[in-house]
């Protein structure tokens, strides 16, 4: 099998309990390289806490993850070292958050914080890190003068997009967002969605974003999975299933949706 | 299940319901037990009344909709695709460089300019980046598309541009099979002309069409079959 | 004996001291490497280098030769007080010699005079975490060593060059120890870092607030962070010491009168003194200081 047709990363009957509450029960799913999967639903839905256990931040009761490895073998991540688990979370995962503040470090400029990750793995000419640093800034549109600038005198959007910048510059190759447009005005997460959209298309990057905005799921992702009370409701074809729902819950989503 | 070889499309025993959950559960039969065939080189348009379900078939075809029974195959490669059995990946692999559409609403996405919007429909299908665009360009000039508004984002558009860069990212790449919802329902004569010199250039070129046209004329200069969905009244 | 036998012998009692040295084998089987420890109540507050003080204690021997210095000088309040308290509870030796010294207790400054094998260098560590002030958390900094994961501070000093032109850390600058484990040599100045490295004499860190303990065992390779294309670069003083000409040494500035008058003179009083003829108190340099 070719690796496009092998999953990046993969859940098997994926299920969290805090004490007698679910935080999530028996998700499957899987994603691919160069697509993007929206996982929507209201709040309670459990859909942060599958991005948590999905990007190994909390550990599940019950249920695996798997991931296809740079040198294309398939582990198991609750069965890796620590180590091993962050180096991959520095290097082949990007985490975006919906709070800037927890994604970026707040008392560094944007400089350094895009070039972390290139410092963590040993990067130790600094003209190098400041060259990469500011294509990556280049190409998520902040201005490079802003480059030692620190991110509390940046806009929303800019946060969001310098989050994205500091994940991308190790070349990862899976990116977890986790309701990255929340709070934005609307043209504001128009760039960043296309922004995501030519880094996906450029990069063959595989996505899962949370989100309860179904437009921006539209917009973004090829599949979708729909989650309520910690169960996965629906899956498939963003398209279709937000086109076409089957679920009486899906129908409901889609139906309250302002936007249409 | 035979098929000769320059049949492209066929569809077999295909039922479609909707069950709406929100007005209790109401369930409404749209079609059962559609049947046909294309070929290759041909167009098949789609006649009936409005509400008799044409666009859903071309939107099961494109699995844009699901299908509650039936099978819908498309030849891929040197083999053949069942639509209503595909997984979500599948899909999209099919949407890429077997089944292409043209829908009469255009989704726009914000920022991404008319030109790029038809060039990337072309890279999707294959074709590298820098030829894309001269397709695009080639496409938006014949449409008449004046080039001022080829960086603008379509959503400002009026309908019959818009509609004219939904023409453009359908025929831009080159699917054998395309499927045509009312593509020149806001084109006047000119626009209705380039679309029916398209349709002709696709056929030629071996490809299958499927398509619903509101106007007679475009019809009769592009059809090579028809059938009257009213027959597959549920 | 003068002192009334109140004291145990350096004042901490058997059981804390044998702890302590515990935990010192474990700071030299693990270069760099911060091992928590005890800390106990000592006739002295946080901050004045209790830490130091309990390192001291728990090695120190009846035949030992004591020195302590702060900031390289014999005779402040600090130097003065503790080694009068290790004088009282130990009845030790003490020395301003560092030459003549078996355990030299420091705060903040490396002897100019080059140490020997058998020597002790004992620290006065505030804030052992090199790591602190960019990560608050201590659950984050244990990860960070455990699995060396130290781009963080490489981010620190990029952020100096960023923002001065140059890595701007003068004192407490971060040093990689034996390539694994990132240490904060204590405020030292920089000045002084290269002195740590393959060290013949035995180096220990004690912070006692923190309840830290590391070391650097003779020999051990210790490399001060920074860039390629912005090496580490020890300082330089323009002019030598006014007092005996040295030209290698770290100088502190003394302000002379009420007019501007300054001058540099060697931070490190023994090593000055050993450089220049005997002079009279009072004559040159206004530091009054006993000789012995």
């Amino acid at each position: 099998m070719s690796t496009a047709e092998v999953p990046l990363i993969s859940a098997a009957g994926l299920t969290k309990f805090y004490g007698v509450r679910v935080g999530c029960l028996d998700v499957d799913l899987e994603a691919y390289a160069g697509e993007v999967l929206a996982v929507v639903g209201e709040s309670g839905s459990g859909k942060s806490t599958l991005l948590s256990l999905l990007s190994t931040q909390l550990r599940p009761t019950r249920g695996s993850v798997h991931f296809r490895m740079r040198d294309a073998l398939v582990r198991d991540l609750f069965q890796l070292e620590e180590a091993q688990r962050r180096l991959l979370s520095r290097t082949d995962w990007g985490f975006v958050h919906q709070d800037a503040r927890l994604g970026l470090r707040m008392n560094v400029s944007a400089g350094g914080n895009v070039g972390e990750r290139l410092m963590a793995v040993g990067w130790r000419n600094y003209a190098s890190i400041r060259r990469e640093a500011r294509l990556w800034l280049a190409r998520v549109e902040i201005d490079g003068d802003r480059i030692d600038d620190l991110p509390t005198t940046f806009s929303g959007g800019m946060r969001q997009r310098l989050q994205i910048a500091k994940n991308m510059v190790s070349a990862p190759r899976l990116i977890f967002m986790d309701e990255p447009t929340g709070g934005l005005d609307v043209s504001v997460q128009a760039r960043l969605i296309d922004l995501m959209r030519g880094l996906v298309a450029d990069h063959g990057l595989a996505v899962i974003i949370v989100t309860h905005d179904l437009a921006v799921a539209r917009l973004l992702s090829h599949r979708i999975i729909v989650m309520r009370y910690g169960r996965v409701i629906e899956t498939g074809l963003t398209d279709q299933v937000l086109d076409d729902p089957r679920e009486p819950y899906t129908q409901l989503l889609v139906a309250s949706d302002l936007r249409g | 299940m035979r098929a000769d070889d320059s049949t492209m499309i066929r569809l077999d025993g295909v039922d479609k319901t909707f069950i709406m959950h929100l007005r209790a559960g109401a369930v409404l039969p749209v079609l059962r037990a559609v049947k046909f065939e294309v070929n290759a080189g041909e167009c098949l348009v789609l006649d009936g009344p409005s509400g008799s379900g044409k666009s859903s078939i071309l939107k099961m075809i494109f699995g844009n909709y699901r299908v509650d029974a039936g099978s819908i195959l498309v030849r891929d490669g040197d083999g053949w695709s069942d639509v209503a059995r595909a997984s979500p990946r599948d899909v999209l692999r099919l949407r890429r460089s077997v089944i292409g559409y043209v829908s009469q609403f255009l989704r726009t996405i914000p920022r991404v300019g008319a030109l790029d919007v038809v060039a990337a429909s072309a890279r999707d299908n294959g074709l590298e980046a820098a030829t894309a665009r001269a397709r695009a360009a080639e496409l938006l000039a014949r449409l008449g598309i004046p080039e001022r508004l080829w960086q603008l984002p379509p959503a400002t558009f009026s309908g019959g541009e818009q509609q004219r860069i939904n023409i453009a990212r359908g025929f831009v790449a080159t699917h054998p099979v395309l499927l045509l919802d009312e593509p020149t329902a806001s084109l006047d004569k000119k626009n209705r002309a380039a679309v029916i010199d398209f349709i002709r250039q696709r056929k030629r070129s071996g490809a299958a069409l499927i398509g619903i046209f509101h106007d007679d004329d475009v019809k009769r200069q592009v059809a090579d079959n028809s059938i009257d969905v009213s027959r597959f009244r549920a | 004996m003068s002192t009334p036998p109140v004291y145990n012998f350096a004042y901490l009692d058997e059981q804390t001291k044998r702890t302590i040295r515990r935990a010192i084998l474990k700071a030299i089987a693990i270069p760099g490497y911060q091992v928590p420890f005890p800390s106990r109540e000592m006739p002295m507050p946080f901050g004045w280098g209790t830490g130091g003080v309990q390192v001291t204690a728990s090695i120190l021997g009846p035949n030992d030769v004591l020195k302590v210095i702060d900031q390289g000088a014999d005779d402040t309040t600090n130097a003065v007080s503790i080694r009068h308290f290790f004088a009282r509870t130990a009845a030790i030796v003490t020395t301003t010699r560092t030459s003549e010294a078996t355990i030299i207790q420091t705060r903040h400054r490396i002897p100019e005079t080059p140490l020997k094998d058998g020597q002790i260098l004992v620290y006065q560590v505030p804030i052992p975490e090199p790591l602190r002030f960019l990560e608050p958390r201590e659950t984050e900094t244990r990860q960070m060593h455990a699995l060396a994961d130290y781009g963080l501070m490489h981010v620190k000093l990029y952020e100096d060059i960023a923002r001065h032109g140059h890595i701007a850390t003068t004192y407490a600058y971060p040093v990689m120890v034996d390539q694994r484990y990132l240490m904060d040599p204590s405020p030292t100045p920089k000045f002084d870092n290269p002195k740590m490295h393959m060290s013949p004499a035995l180096q220990l860190f004690g912070a006692g607030r923190e309840q830290r303990i590391y070391a650097l065992p003779p020999y051990t390779r210790v490399l001060s962070l920074d860039f390629e294309d912005h090496p580490f670069e020890r300082t330089r003083f323009t002019a030598p010491c006014a007092l005996c000409g040295a030209t290698d040494a770290y100088l502190d500035e003394v302000v002379t009168d009420d007019r501007g008058g300054r001058m540099f003179v060697c931070s490190d009083t023994d090593y000055c003194e050993r450089r220049r003829p005997a002079r009279q108190a009072g004559d040159g340099g206004e530091r009054g200081h006993e000789h012995r």
